[in-house]
């Protein structure tokens, strides 16, 4: 039951995931990479982390991907649809990527590390998200500052780009 | 539940699809979507490894990461004004 739920949402995000590089046109792009985040948040929903799955639909889906479509809808994206996109054409880069997937897919079939059956038994008590809560604003307190002045750098940064040049 | 390597094995399949969307494509709004991707493919190894082993700082990793993700994205694409190319950004060229 469980691994069928898995098999279905691994078989579609690849899919759409292939879909996004491939596509020619940017929309398309976009689009599939849409339907992987929902695949991806499923798969969230499967590993027991619920808020993990909804905070990646609001953040990714609901803000990223209006974002895109936006930036796609104010440039002219006839002209990235007419040039020719051919895989082959860069053959280091293609020699990198089967290495890079070889190698990482021996080591995780061959070590013993990763052939854990079945999780650690969790508590079910039902206050996930409470530990959770307690984790992130206790113990990563620093971290989570540190990431709100990035965001916020970020956010004027963005502001500063997108003014225009005086004069 | 599926074993713990199936969903390692499908951070690595999603991983290399984005790197190869990172080095192959030209189009620069496509270069972005595949980070994207490859950044999903690690909150996924995170979320794993966290359940497997019970432990909660995975899932606390994937949300820092989802929060860099967001900066990286806004800084890009308000860059990313006039061109689709990746070739002809060059403003940090000496």
């Amino acid at each position: 039951m469980d691994q069928g739920f898995f098999l279905l949402f691994a078989t579609v995000s690849v899919i759409t995931a292939l879909t996004v590089v491939l596509a020619r046109n940017p929309v398309h792009s976009a689009l599939a990479l849409m339907a992987c985040f929902l695949q991806i948040s499923a798969i969230f929903v499967l590993l027991e982390a619920p808020f993990l799955a909804v905070i990646q639909i609001f953040v990714y889906v609901g803000a990223i991907m209006v974002l895109f479509l936006f930036v796609i809808m104010m440039i002219d994206v006839r002209e990235a649809v007419l040039r020719r996109f051919m895989p082959g054409s860069n053959l280091p880069a293609m020699v990198l990527l089967v290495v890079l997937g070889v190698e990482m897919l021996v080591l995780v079939t061959r070590s013993a590390r990763f052939s854990v059956a079945e999780p650690v038994a969790r508590s079910v008590t039902g206050d996930d998200i409470r530990q959770l809560s307690t984790t992130l604003f206790a113990d990563y307190l620093l971290p989570f500052e540190a990431a709100s002045v990035i965001l916020l750098a970020a956010l004027v940064g963005a502001i500063v780009l997108a003014r225009k040049e005086p004069g | 539940m599926a074993p713990l390597s199936w969903y390692i094995v499908l951070g690595v399949v999603l991983f290399v699809i984005g790197a190869g969307g990172v080095l192959l494509r030209r189009n620069i709004l496509v270069v972005l979507m595949s980070l994207e991707l490859l950044l999903n493919s690690v909150n996924i190894n995170f979320i794993a490894f966290g359940r497997y082993y019970g432990d909660f700082r995975g899932q606390i990793f994937a949300i820092f990461v989802i929060a860099i993700t967001a900066a990286e994205v806004a800084v890009a694409l308000v860059r990313n004004k006039s061109t689709l190319k990746v070739d002809d950004v060059t403003v940090m060229k000496g």
